[in-house]
């Protein structure tokens, strides 16, 4: 990746990062709210892979952290390792495939809300279960499944695609 | 000849480069008899620094996030992370008030398009709401003035009351934390507007929540709907005192818990703050902030309190600004 692809990619988990805090989050539809930098951050690890998956969910994580004064590191620890395997998803099994987006968003939403669960758990933070996983997931769930593709030509479009010739582990050619 | 090395043979690196050489003067002769010719990748070596990098990576980051929380969740307000997040937080500011200004407009239209499908069955309700209340504020006036009098009278040492013993902060609404494990709003007011820890925050139409951190320029509020919040509330026309939280499982319904049964509580009463004050202690909520209406009072035998389930007077998913409650005299 190019200095000026980082940028934009930065700017990306910036701006996503502040629209979730400021807007995205106010809107909250039958219980739950969209997560629109979830799903930036996976299509950017689905379009550039996943190191920079990583370090753009752990950014696009902290400023969340940061801008509303919470436990720093919880979003950016949830936000990397969603980045990362999207990032080992558009590497491997998920690449040329038209519905990589969807269904890289569904399994990481429902992974990312039960990890997020865990957490808030592990810090003794009061959560109820069956409003965190069932109330509020279900909804956001298919909110970031309908923000996924819109998102992820949007960012396409602003960091490109990362041409990846990544090598096989071995070749058996049959003549 | 040498033979093709098979996967898992412990090889040394001669053996490969020589079978390498080998393989790729493979001869028409050797094509023509059908042979299998296992190629080995020249690029081992960078994939698997590739593989290392990212596991590195992703290491690194994995670690920083764990440090950051350990030492964030730690250390609370005053520990070394917290000037850096609240030098980051005002550094945000800018941002976060200028979408808030782009949003604003289309969230007004929103509001204007909602209200208008049920315009006149509100304004019909308002107009009976409003005769209501018009014969109860004759009545609270004389209340008033007697209570006056015989205050005067007793020498009489009350809690601060809401609003006279405070200064009205008002504030715009910054930020949400995104997910649903926390129940809190950022506001664009701080330490330097006289903002302080458990301060309370109001709307004009009743109790919003607590103050739970503050910044020289940024607040946190801890909302009525957090799991972890609650206030000691009194029904208005019975007395029936209780604790306010949020009911489990729902996003917006509050409770009114500890309720003995039997004092007396009914669907449409007011709830308020209490107030309390014990000794040097006293409730973070001043007396008679409103909180909400009763929707449902139900008990069961084996219960020790009733079930009053509280309709909240503030629509906490559409705050624009708060009133934080600076006391005048604070202590």
């Amino acid at each position: 990746m190019t200095a000026t692809i980082w940028l934009r990619a930065l700017a990306v988990a910036f701006v996503a990062a502040m629209l979730q805090v400021v807007i995205v989050s106010s809107i909250v539809v039958g219980g739950g709210a969209p997560d629109i930098l979830l799903v930036a951050v996976v299509a950017l690890g689905l379009l550039r892979g996943a190191i920079p998956g990583a370090v753009l969910g752990f950014v696009g994580g902290l400023v969340v952290d940061v801008s509303t004064l919470g436990t720093l590191g919880v979003t950016s620890l949830v936000l990397t390792l969603a980045g990362f395997w999207a990032g080992r998803y558009g590497e491997t099994t998920g690449r040329d495939r038209r519905l990589a987006p969807l269904l890289a968003v569904a399994s990481i939403t429902l992974l990312a809300g039960v990890f997020g669960f865990i957490l808030h758990y592990l810090l003794d933070e009061d959560v109820v279960a069956r409003h965190a996983l069932v109330t509020a997931l279900a909804p956001a769930f298919v909110m970031n499944l309908i923000l996924a593709l819109p998102v992820h030509r949007l960012v396409r479009r602003v960091v490109g695609e990362e041409l990846r010739a990544e090598p096989s582990a071995e070749v058996e050619v049959l003549v | 000849m040498p033979v093709a090395p098979a996967a898992g043979d412990e090889i040394p690196l001669e053996t490969w480069l020589h079978w390498l050489a080998m393989s790729r003067q493979r001869g028409a002769r050797s094509a023509a008899l059908g042979l299998t010719v296992r190629r080995v990748p020249t690029t081992i070596p960078s994939r698997n620094a590739g593989q290392l990098r990212r596991r590195l990576v992703v290491g690194l980051l994995v670690l920083a996030s764990l440090v950051l929380i350990s030492i964030s969740f730690r250390s609370g307000e005053t520990g070394p992370l917290s000037g850096v997040e609240s030098a980051g937080a005002t550094a945000l500011r800018p941002f976060a008030v200028g979408l808030e200004r782009v949003a604003q407009p289309f969230r007004d239209g929103y509001s204007w398009a909602d209200g208008l499908l049920t315009a006149q069955s509100e304004a019909e309700r308002l107009r009976e709401e409003n005769r209501e209340l018009l014969q109860r504020a004759i009545q609270s006036e004389f209340a008033l003035q007697e209570n006056t009098y015989l205050r005067a009278q007793l020498n009489y040492i009350d809690s601060p009351r809401f609003p006279a013993d405070f200064n009205p902060v008002v504030a715009e609404v910054t930020g949400r934390p995104a997910g649903a494990f926390t129940q809190a709003i950022v506001i664009a007011a701080g330490s330097s507007d006289g903002v302080r820890l458990n301060d309370p925050v109001v709307t004009a139409d009743g109790l919003v929540g607590v103050v739970t951190r503050v910044t020289p320029s940024l607040a946190r509020v801890q909302l009525l709907t957090d799991e972890s919040a609650a206030a000691s509330a009194t029904d208005l026309r019975t007395d029936a005192t209780g604790i306010v939280r949020h009911a489990r499982g729902t996003r917006e319904t509050l409770v009114l818990d500890r309720v003995r049964k039997e004092d007396v509580v009914r669907v449409k009463d007011e709830v308020v703050t209490a107030g309390w004050r014990a000794g040097a202690l006293s409730s973070l909520f001043p007396k008679g902030i409103p909180i909400g209406k009763v929707t449902s009072v139900g008990q069961t035998d084996t219960d020790l309190f009733q079930q009053v389930q509280v309709d909240p007077y503030v629509d906490f998913g559409a705050l624009d600004s708060v009133i934080v409650l600076v006391p005048t005299d604070r202590r």
